[in-house]
C-alpha cells in the first residue's frame, strides 16, 4: 500500500510525507574560464502533495535546481531524492513531469496528439500503464472542444494549458514547472495561476514552481524557497499561510501584502 | 475556457447572399493576381515575333513563335518519343539522389564521425562540374538510361544533403530536453521530432532538385545518346533545325516547371502547420 493510499484509508496518521529531499546539493559547471558554482550547499524538503515556489534574483540557480531534480543537469555534490529514488530512476519511472517556459508543443501535431506524446515514447520500462485520459485532461485545463486545433491556432495561454495537460497525462507524482507563465501577459497569468491551484487541489500532485514574480510565488506556494545568487544558496524557506482562501482578490489583503513585503525584503538583502 | 480566448473564434452567423458576393470578389482578385505574369509572358512572345519578322532574321538562326508552334503540331510524335526517356531519367534520378541524401543526412546527424569523414567528400564531389562527370559515368555505365539517372541523381543530391542535415539539427534544445525528461531514445527523437521538423528544409531542397534533375537528365543525354530531349537538342542544333530546337527547349523547361509545381503542391498538402513559428 502506498503511503497516500494508507493515509486515505486512515491506517496511518495524515502527516505529510517527504516527496523530494535535497541535501547539501552543489552544481558546478566546468567551462573554458574555469568552473562556475551555480548551487552550493542547498538543502530542503518538499512535502508530498505540497506546492513549493522558488524565488530568487536572476542567475541564482533556481532553474538549475529544478533541472537537477529533473535529471537534466548533473549533480556535483550532495544528493537529490525523489520519492526514494535518484533523479535518473525517477525520470525513468515517470515520477515527475516538466513544464517549460515555452509550451514546447510539436507544431505539426494537434492539441490532443501533443497531449498523447508522453504515452508514445520512452515506454521501455512499461512505465505508463496507468495514465489519464487525454480528453479529460483537456477539460481539466479548460480546452474542451479544441482537441483537433493545431498549436499555431492557439494563443500563448492556451498553448501553455496544452503543455500542462501533456505533463499530467502520465499522472506524475511531481510537477516541475520552470517559469511556465513567464511569457504570458498579466491577465492570462492571473487566470492560469488560479487554475493551477485548482488543478493542484484536484490532482494532489506535488508541485515545484520556479518564478521571478514575488506575488506569483506568494499566491501559489504553501512554502517559498528564497535563494541568493552567486553561488545559489538557500536564503530562507518561508512558510506561507493565509486565513482567507486563495483567490485573486486576496492579493489586495493586508496579510498577502505582508507576505510579499517579507519575500521582497529577503530578495533585497545584501549577500 | 476563458471568454477572452474564445471570443475571437466566435462562430459567425451565415449570411448567404453576402458570402457568395464576397467569394466572387475573392475569385476575381485571385484571377487578377496572375494577370501581370500572363500579360508579361504574352508581351514577350509578341516582342519576339516582332523582332524576328521586323529584322527578317533567317529561320535557322531564330524562328518565330509561330514556326515553333507549327513544330509542336507537325512533329509532335518526335518530341513525345524523346520526351518520355528524359521524363523517366529525371524522375528516377530525383528519387535516387534525394533518397540517398536523406539517408546520409540521418546518418550524419547520429554519427559525428561519419559526418566529419564523408561531408568533405560530398562537398568535393559537388565541386566537380557535372559536365565533367558525365563522360566518366558514360564510360562506366554505358549508353543506356543508367548514366543519365546517376547524373540527375548527383545534381539533386547535394542541396538535399545540406538542407536535410540542417533541418534534422534544427530542433530546439528545449524540445530535446522534453524528450529527455520523457526518457525517449534516439530513434523516437528521430521519428517523432527530427523528421517532421526537417520537412520545411527538405521541401526547400526538393524544389531546387525538381528543376535540376531535368537539367541533369538532359546533360547526360548530350554525351553519347541517340534518344531523349538532350540528344534531340544536339541533333537539331547540328542540322540547323532551329524551330525543333526551340520546341525541345520549351518542352524541357515545361517538364521542370511541372516537377516544381507538383513539389509545391505536395509541400502545401504536407506542411499544414506553420513552420518557422517558435513555441
Amino acid at each position: 500500500m502506498t503511503r497516500a493510499a494508507a493515509v486515505a484509508s486512515g491506517c496511518i496518521e495524515a502527516s505529510p510525507a517527504t516527496a523530494i529531499a535535497v541535501r547539501d546539493l552543489a552544481v558546478r559547471f566546468d567551462g573554458d574560464a574555469g568552473s562556475v558554482t551555480a548551487l552550493d550547499g542547498v538543502g530542503f524538503e518538499v512535502p508530498e502533495a505540497g506546492f513549493v515556489t522558488m524565488l530568487g534574483p536572476s542567475g541564482c540557480g533556481k532553474s538549475t535546481l529544478l533541472r537537477a531534480v529533473a535529471d537534466l543537469v548533473p549533480i556535483s555534490a550532495g544528493s537529490i531524492n525523489v520519492f526514494g529514488r535518484t533523479p535518473e530512476q525517477a525520470r525513468r519511472a515517470r515520477d515527475f513531469a516538466f513544464v517549460f517556459q515555452d509550451a514546447t508543443l510539436l507544431p505539426w501535431r494537434s492539441v490532443i496528439d501533443n497531449v498523447r506524446l508522453p504515452l508514445e515514447v520512452g515506454r521501455r520500462g512499461g512505465a505508463v500503464e496507468q495514465h489519464a485520459e487525454p480528453e479529460e485532461l483537456l477539460a481539466l485545463v479548460g480546452l474542451e472542444g479544441r482537441a483537433d486545433a493545431l498549436p499555431h491556432e492557439l494563443s500563448g495561454g492556451m498553448r501553455q494549458r496544452v503543455s500542462i495537460a501533456r505533463a499530467l497525462v502520465c499522472r506524475p507524482r511531481v510537477l516541475l514547472m520552470d517559469e511556465p507563465f513567464g511569457a504570458l501577459d498579466e491577465i492570462n497569468r492571473d487566470k492560469l495561476n488560479e487554475e493551477l491551484l485548482r488543478i493542484w487541489q484536484e490532482t494532489g500532485t506535488t508541485i515545484m514552481f520556479v518564478t521571478h514574480s514575488v506575488p506569483e510565488a506568494a499566491f501559489l506556494g504553501q512554502k517559498c524557497l528564497v535563494l541568493s545568487a552567486q553561488p545559489g544558496r538557500v536564503r530562507e524557506y518561508v512558510d506561507i499561510s493565509f486565513t482567507s482562501p486563495r483567490a485573486l482578490g486576496m492579493r489586495d489583503t493586508l496579510e498577502f501584502v505582508q507576505v510579499t513585503a517579507h519575500l521582497r525584503s529577503l530578495l533585497e538583502l545584501p549577500r | 475556457m476563458t471568454t477572452t480566448e474564445v471570443g475571437a473564434k466566435a462562430v459567425r452567423p451565415p449570411a448567404a447572399a453576402g458570402e457568395t458576393a464576397r467569394a466572387g470578389r475573392a475569385r476575381a482578385r485571385r484571377r487578377l493576381r496572375y494577370a501581370p505574369a500572363i500579360g508579361a509572358g504574352v508581351g514577350m512572345v509578341v516582342v519576339w515575333h516582332l523582332i524576328v519578322t521586323g529584322f527578317e532574321i533567317p529561320t535557322y538562326i531564330a524562328p518565330s513563335p509561330w514556326q515553333v508552334l507549327v513544330v509542336f503540331a507537325n512533329q509532335g510524335d518526335i518530341l513525345w518519343i524523346n520526351f518520355l526517356p528524359t521524363l523517366l531519367e529525371a524522375v528516377c534520378g530525383f528519387a535516387l539522389g534525394n533518397t540517398i541524401a536523406v539517408l546520409l543526412a540521418v546518418w550524419f546527424v547520429h554519427s559525428g564521425v561519419a559526418e566529419r569523414a564523408f561531408y568533405p567528400i560530398a562537398v568535393f564531389i559537388n565541386t566537380i562540374p557535372i559536365i565533367a562527370i558525365a563522360p566518366i559515368l558514360v564510360l562506366m555505365l554505358g549508353n543506356g538510361y543508367e548514366p543519365k539517372i546517376v547524373i540527375a541523381a548527383l545534381i539533386c543530391f547535394f542541396p538535399t544533403l545540406v538542407n536535410m542535415v540542417r533541418g534534422l539539427k534544427a530542433v530546439s534544445p528545449q524540445m530535446l530536453e522534453l524528450m529527455r525528461v520523457l526518457s525517449a531514445n534516439d530513434r523516437e527523437v528521430l521519428f517523432k521530432i527530427r523528421l517532421q521538423s526537417s520537412l520545411p528544409f527538405l521541401f526547400a531542397a526538393l524544389k531546387i532538385a525538381s528543376t535540376t534533375c531535368v537539367i541533369g537528365a538532359i546533360v547526360g543525354e548530350w554525351i553519347g545518346s541517340n534518344y531523349g530531349l538532350g540528344s534531340l537538342i544536339i541533333e537539331a542544333t547540328y542540322n540547323f533545325r532551329a524551330p525543333l530546337l526551340y520546341a525541345t527547349v520549351i518542352l524541357g523547361a515545361g517538364l521542370a516547371v511541372a516537377f516544381f509545381v507538383i513539389t509545391s503542391l505536395v509541400e502545401r498538402h504536407v506542411l499544414k502547420w506553420k513552420p518557422g513559428e517558435v513555441f
